[in-house]
């Protein structure tokens, strides 16, 4: 079950922490991995680890010439690209009525347009091959909303519905898009909490704990997988029951 | 120039599984060959790579019929 012996995927923000869990489960499926991040030191590091299979594809998304050009780069370096997660997402948080445009455009172009733009790149060869499996990093942040957040619950909330409107383009060529929604996972993102914010979100949860990277990795590999054929525009909500939609 | 449109049907019958007979000149694509919009693109990028050429998004819109497009690939081909 699960085997992506002979895939290829590409993972943006892979120098994070849930990216970093997504390329290390899918390679050990047997995918080969590109990383994708704007910290080439830190790509490095993690493909290290991973050994063999992986390729090194620094890219800032904010940038869109470099966006534009980084499937090619993958599918060069792959020879194929069946598996693309847009994982990368960064927060600018603050509250609505203080928030800048500026930290409205860098979050919703990072998080939401580079998405699109890899999505779009990616299904040129997907459609000839009849065969893709594209998976989005939403939050649950997007779903339920977030103080502070507006840039980042809005550009989340946009992938749910731009992955839900590709993946009924898209069905009839085998090719399915969805999108996890992790509620709270032991990140850098949420290592910005401090105690008591920790605290008093933890026990909103009724799994009682933060999720881990690794919690989100495993949902990326089903929907990666051959397996999970049948399910499409579809968002897996994985949050220690935070939420039940 | 017979040899761009046997190219052209020769995609167009593949890619739509429809009987040869069908693909006339004057057919459409999406009223007379069952195409949906996202077989319209296809068949765009499958002549792009035929035939060498990049169909720019607002040419491909004009390209409704196997002539249209037999007719585009004629004037803009450079692998014919």
């Amino acid at each position: 079950m699960f085997d992506l012996t002979g895939k290829s995927a590409l993972v943006t923000g892979a120098s994070g922490g849930i990216g970093e869990a997504v390329a290390v489960a899918l390679h050990a499926q047997g995918a080969t991995v590109a990383l994708s991040g704007t910290r080439r030191e830190k790509l490095d590091e993690v493909a290290g680890r991973i050994g063999s299979r992986v390729h090194v594809l620094p890219c800032d998304l904010k940038d869109r010439a470099q966006v534009a050009a980084l499937v090619g780069q993958a599918e060069a370096a792959m020879g194929q690209l069946d598996i693309l997660v847009n994982n990368a997402g960064i927060t600018k948080d603050n509250l609505f009525m203080r928030m800048k445009d500026d930290e409205w455009d860098d979050v919703i172009a990072v998080n939401l347009t580079s998405s699109f733009i890899l999505c779009r790149a990616a299904l040129r060869n997907m459609m000839k091959k009849r065969y893709g499996r594209i998976v989005n990093i939403a939050s649950i942040s997007g779903v339920i909303g977030n103080p502070g957040q507006g840039n980042y619950a809005a550009s989340k909330a946009g992938l749910v519905g731009m992955t839900k409107s590709l993946a009924r383009e898209v069905a009839s060529r085998n090719i399915t898009a969805n999108c996890i929604a992790p509620g709270f996972i032991e990140t850098p993102m949420t290592h910005a909490l401090n105690e008591k914010q920790t605290e008093a979100i933890a026990a909103t949860i009724p799994a009682g704990v933060f999720g881990k990277p690794e919690d989100i990795a495993a949902a990326v590999v089903f929907l990666a997988s051959g397996e999970a054929r049948y399910i499409t525009g579809e968002t897996l909500h994985i949050n220690g029951g935070m939420i039940m939609v | 120039m017979s040899d761009i449109s046997d190219r052209v049907k020769k995609i167009v019958i593949e890619h739509l599984g429809v009987e040869a007979d069908k693909v006339t000149e004057n057919a459409s694509f999406i009223d007379d060959l069952g195409a949906d919009s996202l077989d319209t693109v296809e068949l765009v990028m499958a002549f792009e790579e035929e035939f060498g050429v990049e169909i720019p998004d607002d040419a491909a819109e004009t390209i409704q019929t196997v002539g249209d497009a037999i007719r585009f690939l004629e004037s803009h081909s450079t692998k014919a």
